[in-house]
């Protein structure tokens, strides 16, 4: 897995790191000064937090699939419950059922340090090896 | 809503003016920059660079990236339709992608704040690289206005703006 997170540009920009300690794919995000959007507080800019949980989706998508071919996102809606850093980020998935046509619907949970997430997301992504 | 007479915060963070961007250490980390503002709306672009591809394959850039670009033009429409500045957080964000955004193209967002209530700012927007007919993601989100105590980056500005102590 760290294979293809190394061949994504900008899960390197980002600074993503591959957790599997426990059992499952998780994503690590190190808190840095190039993450920030607010630096008062401060705390992880919000298109951060929404990008750090694609990628978290795809990555699981990768490793369930079989496949290093990456997903097509369609949409995904992104609720922030409340402003996050300064620790690292960590995002696991929370369910995973798959509709027909190769359309898989996600929710996504983000969780940090303290346990508390800083935000959820739901994503609807294309399956790489669905013809659409 | 701010109206033209009072768009005031045009100063701080209209085109060619950095602080926008230059105090949020992400936006200037991607490179982005503010292409225009006017009362309730801004236009940002985020050049093309070759760490923002999310797939090797299609050369395309990341989805996040994209949701970046649109929550950074959101926050900045949004105080571009404040009479006073105050605290903006993003509450929840919405963006469906239409298509891929077509790869070596500078990407832009353009987001107009249309509705802000005491606590709460509305916003759509869209993204493109060739121009705003044909746009490659849209967006949806709303606002929390003076959610952050302690103040925040925007509230710094401004008072650095106006010369008063921080």
């Amino acid at each position: 897995m760290s294979v293809v997170l190394d061949s994504i540009p900008y899960a390197r920009f980002l600074g993503v790191e591959v957790d599997r300690t426990g059992g499952i794919l998780e994503c690590v995000l190190p808190f840095r000064e190039e993450i920030i959007g607010n630096p008062i507080l401060p705390a992880i800019h919000g298109g951060v937090i929404g990008a750090f949980l694609e990628l978290t989706a795809l990555l699981r998508l990768i490793d369930e699939s079989g496949t290093d071919r990456v997903a097509k996102p369609i949409n995904f809606a992104i609720d922030y419950l409340r402003s996050a850093g300064p620790t690292a980020a960590r995002a696991g998935m929370a369910r995973r059922p798959y509709a027909p046509g190769g359309i898989g619907q996600r929710k996504i949970l983000g969780v940090n340090a303290q346990a508390r997430g800083p935000g959820t997301r739901r994503a609807t992504l294309i399956r790489p090896d669905h013809r659409g | 809503m701010a109206t033209n007479q009072q768009y005031a915060l045009g100063a701080l963070f209209g085109p060619g003016n950095v602080d926008m961007t230059s105090h949020t250490p992400h936006a200037r980390y991607m490179g982005m920059r503010v292409v225009e503002t006017g009362p309730g709306f801004a236009v940002m672009t985020l050049p093309y660079r070759p760490e923002l591809i999310g797939d090797p394959v299609r050369k395309v850039v990341f989805g996040g990236a994209i949701t970046t670009l649109l929550d950074q033009a959101s926050g900045l429409a949004v105080a571009c339709a404040l009479d006073v500045l105050r605290a903006i957080a993003t509450v929840d964000l919405r963006v469906d992608y239409l298509r891929a955004a077509a790869p070596g193209f500078d990407l832009f967002a353009r987001v107009d704040c249309y509705k802000v209530t005491r606590n709460v700012a509305f916003v759509r927007g869209i993204a493109y690289e060739h121009g705003p007919d044909d746009p490659f993601a849209s967006c949806l989100g709303t606002f929390m206005l003076g959610a952050n105590r302690g103040g925040t980056a925007f509230e710094e500005l401004v008072r650095r703006g106006r010369g008063e102590p921080s």
